[in-house]
């Protein structure tokens, strides 16, 4: 066999064996990493969302909205993943609200690569020992009319405000950023279903 | 007899000190700088880049005089980012948390030049048995070094070991050995320990 014939021949037989073994790996795996996904985000609806049952999945044009519901039915709140840009990353957070988008009921940050130790603070703060979640749990019952604003240095004395992480101004700023925009985009989007349906 | 034994041993020895990969080849740096935040970070990564290495390696080898001299380096990746992705794979459907930690480094393991290495100056020349011991070795050595990288970083970072509080109320985290500039001071450290035990070694 020529050279170049030999080339063609071992290569495509390697490449050949290859996309055999991982295309078979791949169907054995694909079930069990789709399975942590939906684990994942069943337990961050459950975070945001603690006082639903289930969920019904609401697939707009530009998002998926996760409405949960009591066993009767009677719908608790809204979900949705909220993503934007943080100090050093994408961030993308869990983000749940009543259903009249009056009052947020919790956020669960679930992608993040921000400063270790600063940054980071948005999921927990382990230099607070009392309460190391103090700052995703600023956001129960905060009312994001007209937007959630940031404050430093003192607590918030008003129900949109958020007092931002010391050493990490810009990523609180960002996450409430992402959350402000986020919100107003589901809002729209969610009201504009109904009056759909309605019609 | 003995003498043949102990050749065999070497291929496997010199992986973890006299050829070590990171301290004396300085080969495989990213994933040594970028990962070892913490001991369980590099043990993960240390323990996938073996598995990678020790099966291209004995692939490799029993193709040796397979493959065509123009298509090696082809063929060696072909191979490698085989295994790369069935390790990838693997953590993502069994160990959901370290592969989110390890993120796009795992994928990475295909340009660690500590593998293609070891297939174009080991594997392609020697037998499989002899290609395994190496590889075993140098995937090892790889592995101490991110192991003890990341647990030096994860103690003085973090004040924890394997997640586990190792420090005292009293501590209060070195957060630079968290970010990156406490990898390059790290691993010149140890690397600069290295040579100086090997300096004292070759004196005596």
């Amino acid at each position: 066999m020529s050279t170049s014939a030999r080339m063609i021949v071992v290569l495509t037989l390697i490449v050949t064996v290859s996309g055999g073994v991982l295309s078979s790996w791949d169907s054995y795996t694909a079930p069990k990493i789709q399975h942590h996904r939906l684990v994942e985000l069943r337990a961050a609806i459950a975070d945001v969302l603690p006082e639903h049952d289930r969920y019904d999945e609401l697939a707009l044009p530009a998002q998926t909205l996760y409405v949960g519901r009591k066993a009767t039915g009677e719908p608790v709140g809204i979900a949705f993943i909220a993503k934007g840009s943080g100090f050093q990353g994408v961030i993308s957070i869990m983000v749940g609200v009543e259903m009249d988008f009056t009052r947020l009921t919790g956020i669960k940050v679930l992608e993040q690569i921000e400063t270790p130790g600063l940054g980071t603070k948005i999921v927990t703060d382990p230099t607070n020992k009392a309460n190391p979640l103090w700052f995703p749990e600023q956001f129960v019952g905060v009312r994001p009319e007209p937007e959630i604003t940031v404050i430093k240095n003192r607590p918030p004395t008003t129900e949109t405000e958020i007092q931002a992480i010391t050493g990490a101004t810009i990523t609180s700023r960002a996450v409430v950023k992402i959350i402000n925009d986020a919100l107003k985009q589901a809002q729209i989007e969610y009201q504009s279903s109904l009056g759909k349906k309605v019609s | 007899m003995g003498k043949q034994k102990s050749a065999i041993t070497r291929e496997f020895i010199k992986g973890l000190w006299d050829e070590n990969p990171v301290l004396i080849s300085l080969l495989g740096l990213c994933p040594a700088l970028a990962v070892t935040n913490s001991a369980i970070n590099g043990l993960a990564m240390g323990l996938a880049t073996t598995f990678v290495v020790v099966c291209s390696s004995i692939i490799i080898s029993s193709l040796r005089k397979v493959i065509p001299h123009q298509v090696r380096i082809a063929s060696y990746i072909v191979i490698i980012a085989t295994f790369v992705t069935v390790a990838d794979r693997f953590m993502a459907a069994f160990y959901p948390a370290i592969s989110k930690a390890l993120g796009p480094y795992v994928p990475l393991i295909v340009v660690n030049c500590l593998i293609l290495g070891r297939q174009e100056a080991f594997a392609s020349k020697n037998n499989v048995g002899r290609s395994l011991l190496d590889a075993l070795g140098m995937g090892l050595g790889f592995l101490m070094v991110l192991f003890t990288l990341g647990t030096i970083r994860e103690v003085l970072g973090s004040g924890t070991f394997l997640t586990y509080q190792v420090m005292g109320d009293w501590f209060q985290p070195w957060l630079v050995m968290v970010l990156p500039p406490g990898a390059f001071i790290m691993l010149g450290l140890l690397i600069g320990l290295s040579n100086w035990i090997n300096d004292r070694r070759a004196k005596a």
